[in-house]
């Protein structure tokens, strides 16, 4: 591992090599390691793009240049909460912009603990309208069981966000029969996925 | 006759079929087994060939004849695009969360017919537990034996990716699919060259999407043959449908083709919400133009016959709306995420998506003029000319001809409506 990471945690100095040796060229790794640079930096900063652009071997221009087409990779500090809700049609029809009114209002009063966003199509239709917290999905919600979601994230302060607890907790109409609970939940705004480190197993 | 292939294990058993011990219970891994003893790569490919499938992310081109195009350099490279993220579509999520071992399963079987061994699964960042189960599913499967080197004794050797996507709708087009997974932004190349011939890092790639081949063990188990008795000719086997919106039971339905909308909307996704009245539906996702009930209740669910009425099944997703919908703040809703989703690279798209938003915001806000009828049919134009099916495009990719989409339908099914919000001044005015 090159210097510039020398002061990313061990655990995700491994996962880098790791996801790096995954590809046939080292350029493809760019996504996973700006998660894994999420990680290390709360969003995706100027020195999160030095460090990966040193690991594949380009420059950072370069890297922004991609992470900046990317909704994903977040340019700016957001809150320990993301809450990205879906406006696009289905949730649009069922009251996904009320939803949205309601999680905005409701974040401003969390003391930066919880971020609104609208964000498009996040393939829960079946369940609008319907929002993620932390790219963890939630279904059939209202704007008042969004108010209350929001409440509990910054009253509870889960350390894992799990789908299914805030479902059970704030959701009704699911897209489809969720099957058995889910272990794992996210620990922060970046997509729970074990190889980058941001999945966690809940309570 | 099968009823259902893609969802009958999820639901004969709901609280394990995402896991290896589920899958081999019920028959999991044995069309691998069968493909790597008894077949030979062209059989399997001749066997998907014969079952007249369609590919399931939209396009509907025969999976078969497009595995027939793969040139023959070396490496290459099969890639399933899971960045499912067409307004309306939620069924590949149900897939890989519930049932991930089928689409694995499928993805041996295809790289060993292909002769691939590196294969990669490219899933929208939103779907981290789908990326998750089938991480979970990739490594037990692995530790059995039925990935990674040596594949059950036969030589074969394959190595899978999961590869998370950044939030970019864009990405589920085949070669801006590439051009991310290469670590790129996600900007759709100019075709040709084909990824069969020239895809990932250059090398000769087949795209394909998770419902197709998810569909790939039964029709190796099964023959082809079998597969395309299913069903009308043309639109042959069964198909994912996610019915969103105004319905009664919405949700994901794995059908046979050939059922009239008025079947699939009153049937089989139970009417319309509080009895109201059926005003119009999306028939294929938020690109496709809408259909409305005074013209389209008795035509048929299938490929051919929804693209001759000027729409597309495409991947899918079934948008139904009562009464009660404002037609235009539906379609600013559609045009709003083509707006968002558009990669720039195109000034027709880019340009004039959010033209389009724009002038669809404003007569939403009460400050329309009469002449933003023809403006926004002009605009239309000018990304789609003449506006009609299969749209003709002055982009590099159909997604700007998809966000005129909704505003022609306006156009053409609801003018009266849209006028009407149009302050009278105005139109005394002019």
């Amino acid at each position: 591992m090159t210097s510039a990471m020398s002061h990313w945690s061990a655990a995700n100095q491994e996962r880098a090599g790791v996801i790096l040796a995954s590809y046939p060229e080292q350029r493809s790794a760019i996504m996973p390691l700006l998660y894994i640079a999420s990680l290390e930096h709360s969003f995706v900063c100027d020195d999160a793009m030095r460090e990966v652009g040193e690991l594949v071997g380009i420059t950072p221009a370069q890297v922004q240049s991609v992470a900046s087409f990317y909704t994903m990779f977040k340019r700016e500090e957001v809150g320990q909460y993301l809450v990205s809700v879906c406006t696009s049609i289905s949730c649009h029809l069922l009251g996904g912009d009320d939803v949205l009114e309601a999680v905005t209002a409701a974040a401003g009063e969390a003391d930066d603990v919880v971020s609104a966003e609208r964000a498009e199509c996040i393939g829960a239709c079946g369940g609008a309208p319907a929002i993620q917290v932390n790219y963890e999905t939630v279904e059939g919600l209202t704007a008042d069981k969004a108010t209350a979601l929001v409440g509990w994230l910054s009253g509870s302060r889960p350390e894992v966000v799990l789908a299914d607890e805030m479902q059970q907790l704030f959701g009704g109409q699911r897209s489809f029969d969720w099957g058995p609970t889910e272990p794992d939940g996210a620990i922060c705004p970046v997509p729970a996925f074990g190889p980058f480190g941001s999945a966690r197993e809940g309570r | 006759m099968t009823d259902t292939i893609l969802t009958a294990r999820m639901d004969a058993h709901p609280s394990d079929s995402q896991t290896l011990k589920r899958y081999l219970a019920t028959g999991g891994y044995e069309a691998l087994g069968k493909a790597l003893r008894d077949m030979t790569k062209e059989q399997i490919i001749d066997e998907v060939k014969a079952s007249n499938m369609r590919g399931r992310g939209g396009a509907g081109f025969p999976m078969g004849v497009k595995w027939g195009f793969l040139a023959d350099a070396t490496p290459r490279y099969l890639v399933v695009n899971c960045d499912e993220s067409e307004p309306g579509t939620f069924n590949d999520r149900q897939l890989v969360e519930r049932d991930p071992h089928q689409l694995l399963e499928g993805i041996a079987i295809a790289s060993y017919a292909l002769g691939v061994n590196h294969a990669f699964i490219y899933v929208r960042g939103e779907y981290p537990k789908g990326a998750r189960r089938l991480h979970r599913a990739l490594d037990e499967a692995a530790k059995a034996g039925y990935f990674g080197r040596d594949i059950l004794g036969s030589g074969f050797d394959l190595d899978v990716t999961i590869h998370l996507g950044g939030g970019a709708y864009i990405c589920g087009e085949e070669t801006a699919l590439l051009n991310s997974l290469e670590g790129r932004r996600g900007e759709p190349r100019l075709k040709p060259p084909f990824p069969a011939v020239e895809g990932l890092y250059a090398k000769p790639t087949i795209v394909n999407n998770v419902e197709s081949i998810s569909n790939v063990p039964w029709i190796t188990l099964n023959g082809g043959a079998a597969y395309a008795a299913i069903g009308p000719e043309r639109s042959a086997g069964t198909k994912m449908l996610s019915i969103s919106g105004h319905i009664n039971k919405p949700g994901n339905y794995e059908i046979v083709m050939g059922m009239t909308w008025a079947d699939l909307i009153y049937e089989v996704g139970g009417g319309i919400r509080d009895d109201r009245q059926l005003k119009t539906w999306i028939p294929g996702g938020a690109s496709s133009p809408w259909f409305i009930p005074s013209k389209h209740l008795d035509t048929l669910v299938d490929i051919d016959e929804v693209g001759a009425n000027g729409s597309m099944i495409g991947a899918g997703a079934v948008v139904v709306m009562d009464d009660t919908t404002n037609v235009v703040a539906a379609a600013r809703s559609i045009v709003r995420f083509f707006a968002h989703e558009s990669c720039g690279q195109c000034t027709p798209c880019r340009e004039g998506t959010s033209w389009l938003e724009d002038i669809l915001t404003r007569i939403l806000d009460g400050h329309g003029r009469t002449a933003d009828l023809d403006l926004l049919w002009d605009v239309s134009d000018n990304i789609s000319p003449g506006l009609g099916w299969p749209p003709a495009m002055t982009t590099i990719c159909p997604l700007g001809p998809s966000a005129t989409a909704p505003v022609a339908s306006i156009l053409r099914y609801f003018r009266d409506e849209v006028e009407a919000m149009i302050p009278t001044a105005d139109v005394a005015r002019a």
